[in-house]
């Protein structure tokens, strides 16, 4: 039986897309059929990120509306086996689709043998938000150690409540531990203690990141990126294994050294 | 004697980090509740209506807020209502009959 995982995060820019790209290839990596679902009708962005944009021929709307088969919508990433895209609508609008044929979509797809449907939901709390969580299983919300985001994550988090998606987990996205250390950034525990929902991982801020998304391939895959590091155990903590969080420290850098040395002095 | 040239750079202010949890917690106090400074107004009106049919107060001292205090298990927050209603002086009289 398949797991529908809806990725948000109420503010835009905090790297819904990013993660539901990683997470989706990493679990693909992992030996498990994926779907991935751009929910952000008007605004797709996740064929960009996983370098799929020029197979497009179908899109979500045209699934439920009818114009063709599930099937056919589905893109094949040829680099992965065992993931597939279903790409939003570009030229339509978010009311093109209503939370019940959200819900019958993800039954379609469970049925078609997924391990996973992974929704990469808008940002907003409209429409298009309560499309995107119709069908999940699951929330995962993503923040950055920011006063925006985490406002907007507590308002998401008291909305999935509302709509019976209780104990969401939580992604906390461009972490700078050098700032943390300093006292300039919220640090992992400020932000759980203030949204008091459970961490499922911690991701740096990597340039990495900018990279790879470049190429339209995810950092997931390079096995020299921090963050795709962070995304790999993040897919292993969703299959249910027990991976502690890594440790984000960097190298001390020749003017980090000079600093002590004079502190010490 | 210690010679710190960094120290010299240092901000007096506390780290920007605290400060941000400092206001988001407020903040996150009315978000949650739920209760815009419009509705805040209307219960502070319905307050002193009631409150007037048994005493005078000082209505332009009047202060309600909604705030946290620590909750019974001393693990937590939990909003309060906050009410500072100063009384200027109490009716003698039985409370008026509308």
């Amino acid at each position: 039986m398949g797991e529908v995982i809806v990725i948000t995060s109420g503010k835009g820019g905090v790297g819904k897309t990013t993660t539901s790209a990683n997470l989706g290839c990493g679990l693909a990596i992992s030996g498990k059929k994926v779907a991935l679902v751009d929910a952000d009708i008007g605004l797709r962005n996740l064929d960009v990120v996983m370098g799929l944009e020029n197979r497009i021929v179908y899109d979500l709307v045209d699934v439920v509306e009818g114009n063709c088969k599930l099937k056919s919508a589905l893109i094949k990433d040829k680099r992965y086996a065992g993931l597939f895209l279903l790409p939003a609508a570009q030229t339509r609008d978010k009311d093109a689709v209503s939370p019940e044929q959200m819900q019958k979509l993800c039954q379609s797809l469970k049925d078609e043998g997924f391990d996973y449907i992974i929704i990469d939901c808008p940002a907003g709390i409209e429409q298009g938000f309560k499309n995107a969580i119709a069908g999940a299983d699951r929330a995962l919300v993503v923040t950055t150690p920011e006063v925006s985001a985490v406002r907007d994550a507590d308002r998401i988090i008291g909305l999935l409540e509302a709509n019976e998606l209780p104990n969401p987990s939580l992604i906390l996205n461009r972490l700078r531990i050098d700032m943390v250390k300093k006292g300039e950034m919220m640090s992992i525990e400020d932000v759980t203690e203030i949204l008091a929902v459970d961490i499922l991982g911690v991701v740096p801020d990597d340039e990495s990141i900018v990279i790879t998304t470049n190429k339209g391939e995810p950092a997931v895959t390079d096995e020299n990126s921090k963050a795709g590091q962070a995304y790999r155990n993040i897919t292993r903590r969703i299959m249910g294994e027990d991976v502690p969080l890594m440790n984000l420290e960097t190298e001390e850098t020749f003017m980090d050294k000079l600093k002590k040395f004079f502190r010490r002095s | 004697m210690a010679f710190d040239i960094f120290g010299f750079f240092k901000k007096k202010e506390p780290a920007s980090g605290s400060v941000a949890k400092d206001r988001l917690k407020l903040v996150l106090v009315h978000d949650r509740v739920d209760c815009s400074s419009q509705v805040l107004e209307m219960l502070k009106g319905d307050i002193i209506k009631v409150i007037s049919n048994y005493m005078e107060i000082d209505e332009e001292e009047l202060d309600i807020n909604i705030t946290q205090t620590e909750n019974e298990d001393h693990n937590g927050t939990v909003p309060v209502l906050y009410a500072n209603i100063p009384i200027k002086s109490m009716h003698r009289s039985a409370p008026k009959e509308d």
